[in-house]
């Protein structure tokens, strides 16, 4: 059999980032093809070359046979690709109707909106999907399920031949997820190529035909499913790939420093608790959206936790702002380092002193060679690449703004550093830097957590690591049992390998 | 892995190499125009009491610009300070028909003011309301309130006294009002570019989230910046009141915008971040320069406004237009 659609040598490069090479896809009428990869293997951007949103920068893409290519996300759908996302792109205060056909709806002879049509063709799609919505309801109106299959109708109302879903059951419930299970099979019957992503073994083994491996942007396997177990899929997603050198240290670890106890939240988290050390890098793995961020935003004062308690030192601690979380020694390096973390807009020295103000000026007036000291002083340490200290931070590169942003928090002497996925995004050579520097904050008697979705960064720095999944500690792996099978393992759900 | 330490300079431009290239700079350049223009255009232009008496045209509106600009800055705004004077004239006049004298009349004005300032902080700062809509609810309001107590009439008959803060003169041509333009001028100077609190205010307007993850106590500056406005609109309304001798609810009809456009001339990004206070103070003095020379020209208020118009969108447009060279 033929494929539908194929892909071949495709890759794409982002600065600094080469986020996919020379990888292969192969989609099949009327079967499900899973593709399975880490977080950062590069499966999201290979949905958005198919869709158009990226041009690779290199490779083909054949459909039937022959070669075709997405300019446009227009030019995709027209080719019948589309996608139905993680975050569904609808909008809530349109109707049913008017979101299956945004864009392409169908004309009277006028070329005005043909309503009607619109209205028959989206109960013709719903039915055909099996949901009986009524298409005139605003789509706020609706839950989060039905919003799903309007995002599918809507995806089928361009003829699609080839179907993506990503992730479309993470905001699922169990039953809705079995609905879409039979939604999934329905498409099937009617020829749809469908590429499958997601995390779940269960659901991939449940509906996928085939697989598709990809690791650290690169093509590993594919084949039947009926072919692989789990352990074999596993093994070929974590196998050890670029070899990373990671900073050698003397594990010197000191008394408690950061007790947590059940620690809560109404929707992120539930029952946290764990103890951090002096000297020590607690890793924290899960997947996107287990609730780490969270979790660590909550012991920063940004979020409120409904329940549990903090203690530093043996000392209850109530941490209700950032302010109050700086002034106890705990700070946070946001995996979100544009709208989260650098001040763009502000110059270095502006940034790096930001939190440590009251301790640069005197009696609320600032003191600009006291600023630019300490400025100095701590991007030094970090070997910041910039043309001077007075440069707006907006004009460094990722990784440069990610060393301002360590600067700044080490300039308040901290207890506790928090890094939320520290090297997302920027240079293998500052990527490099930043290990490094964990490694010296920790020797010097810092205690370090690390939120990372890389599993060769959260095993090669870690004394120790707390696996979350779905708002829980799941895991807490150390010594011997700190390997990459444990760790998806845990954060996928699925029992401890015998 | 080698380390070799980087020294990096605090500057690579002084800070008056960086001014000689600022939007102040383009501003000098334009007072300086407007300046010698109108000693061309009228006889009457280059005299001590002439220009002291033009300057009563912009002084209490730049006091509330000082504020504003820092309020813009950080990326809120206030269109209530014309009505907030209207209310706080309107206070005083009930104060002074209870009988009360000077000092009580300049309290009750800037209490006023600073309670206003309460309202529009409580209600941005701390219920998280946007700014623009809050501000334009309050400025029907407050100004709603100065009707219904006076209604057509208007108080009249403040004590001489109280006459000193819009007519008197604290040595030879310089009026109380503009001596305390000068001092506040400094003061906001200070209070922007020279405390952690002015740092804290540039900080939100590039970045309010960041700010916030980084330790600053955002909701408690913008509300300060509320109270700000708010006092700065209750010592203009002292100020006018004094020197036009009476209260009516129509008092400085449109001045929230004539303050806005002030802030903008003066460089301030209307979509906050940055801008300073001499931009402001050179902003006034055009401003006041350009209303005071086509008043002794008889040019109709009317072309005022459209030549103020027209020099708003010029000035802002040219650096944009010589940036696309």
């Amino acid at each position: 059999m033929n494929p539908v659609l194929s892909l071949r040598g495709i890759s794409k490069s982002f600065p600094g980032v080469k986020a996919l090479s020379e990888v292969q896809l192969d989609l099949y009428a009327g079967q499900v093809t899973a593709l399975i990869g880490e977080n950062g293997a590069g499966k999201s951007t290979i949905v958005k070359v198919l869709t158009g949103v990226y041009q690779p920068d290199a490779g083909h893409i054949t459909m039937g046979g022959a070669e075709v290519q997405f300019p446009t996300a227009q030019a995709a759908s027209a080719a019948g690709v589309t996608a139905i996302h993680q975050e569904t792109v609808l909008f809530d205060e349109m109707t049913v109707a008017e979101n299956i056909w945004l864009g392409h709806a169908p004309r009277t002879r006028f070329g005005l909106i043909d309503r009607r049509a619109m209205r028959e063709g989206a109960v013709r799609l719903l039915e055909g999907i099996g949901a009986s919505l009524n298409p005139d309801l605003r789509l706020r109106d609706l839950g989060i399920a039905s919003k799903h299959l309007v995002a599918i109708a809507r995806a089928l109302s361009i003829d699609a031949r080839v179907v993506i879903m990503d992730e479309p059951t993470a905001a699922l419930s169990h039953k809705e997820i079995h609905e879409l299970y039979e939604l999934v099979e329905k498409l099937k019957a009617q020829g749809k190529a469908i590429l499958f992503i997601s995390h779940k073994f269960d659901e991939i083994f449940r509906i996928a035909d085939r697989y598709t491996v990809f690791r650290d942007g690169q093509f590993v396997g594919e084949g039947a499913m009926e072919d692989v177990t789990e352990g074999d899929l596993v093994q070929m997603m974590v196998g050890r790939s670029v070899d990373q050198i990671f900073p050698q240290r003397a594990r010197n670890i000191g008394p408690p420093v950061l007790t947590v106890s059940g620690y809560s939240h109404p929707t992120e988290f539930a029952d946290i608790g764990f103890t951090l050390h002096r000297g020590e890098i607690l890793g924290f793995y899960g997947l996107v959206g287990a609730g780490r961020s969270e979790v660590m935003q909550a012991l920063f004062g940004i979020t409120k936790p409904s329940k549990g308690a903090t203690r530093i030192d043996d000392q209850v601690r109530v941490i209700r702002s950032t302010s109050e979380a700086i002034a106890a020694g705990i700070v946070y390096v946001p995996e979100d380092r544009g709208k989260q973390g650098a001040v763009k807009g502000l110059p270095i020295f502006q940034n790096v002193t930001l939190p440590s103000l009251p301790r640069t000026s005197r009696a609320g007036f600032l003191r600009l060679a006291e600023e630019f000291r300490l400025a100095r002083e701590y991007t030094q340490r970090l070997d910041l690449r910039a043309a001077s200290l007075d440069q707006d931070v907006g004009l460094l590169s990722g990784g440069n703004q990610q060393k301002v942003v360590i600067a700044k928090w080490l300039a308040t002497k901290p207890r506790v550093i928090i890094l939320d996925e520290p090297t997302k995004g920027i240079d293998i050579g500052s990527k490099a830097a930043v290990h490094e520097f964990m490694a010296e904050l920790a020797a010097e008697g810092l205690a370090v957590m690390m939120v990372s979705s890389e599993i060769p960064e959260v095993l090669g720095m870690s004394d120790r690591v707390i696996v979350m999944r779905e708002g829980r500690i799941v895991d807490e792996v150390t010594g011997e049992r700190m390997t990459p099978e444990v760790l998806v393992r845990a954060a996928a759900g699925l029992a401890v390998a015998a | 892995m080698t380390r070799s330490p980087r020294i990096l300079p605090d500057r690579l431009q002084s800070p008056a190499a960086r001014a000689l290239r600022s939007w102040e700079a383009i501003l000098v350049a334009v007072a300086i125009a407007v300046f010698v223009t109108n000693s061309f255009a009228s006889p009457y232009f280059l005299n001590a009491w002439n220009l002291s008496d033009a300057t009563f045209n912009f002084t209490e509106k730049a006091l509330i610009a000082f504020a504003m600009a820092m309020l813009i800055i950080a990326g809120d705004i206030d269109l209530s300070v014309a009505s907030i004077i209207a209310l706080a004239s309107t206070a005083m006049g009930v104060a002074m028909a209870a009988g009360a004298d000077t000092p009580v009349l300049v309290l009750v004005g800037i209490g006023t003011g600073l309670l206003c300032g309460v309202i529009n902080g409580a209600l941005v700062a701390g219920m998280g309301l946007p700014s623009i809509v809050v501000t334009i609810g309050t400025m029907s309001l407050f100004r709603g309130i100065a009707y219904i107590v006076l209604g057509d009439k208007a108080f009249t008959g403040y004590p001489a006294s109280f006459k000193f803060f819009g007519q008197g003169y604290v040595w030879w041509v310089i009026s109380f009002e503009l001596a305390l333009f000068a001092v506040m001028a400094v003061v906001y100077y200070l209070l922007l570019h020279r405390t952690s609190f002015g740092r804290a205010v540039f900080a939100i307007g590039n970045n309010a989230t960041a700010a916030q993850f980084s330790g600053i106590r955002v909701a408690r500056v913008r509300f300060i910046l509320f109270l700000l406005t708010g006092v700065m609109s209750g010592i203009a309304a002292v100020c006018l009141t004094s020197r036009l001798g009476s209260t009516r609810p129509s008092i400085a009809t449109g001045w929230e915008l004539e303050v806005v456009t002030m802030v903008v001339l003066g460089g301030v990004s209307i979509l906050g971040g940055s801008g300073s206070i001499p931009g402001v103070v050179l902003a006034a003095l055009i401003m006041g320069m350009v209303t005071f020379g086509f008043g002794l020209l008889n040019v109709p208020g009317i072309v005022m406004s459209i030549f103020l118009g027209v020099l708003l969108i010029g000035v802002i447009a040219l650096p944009r237009l010589l940036r696309r060279r």
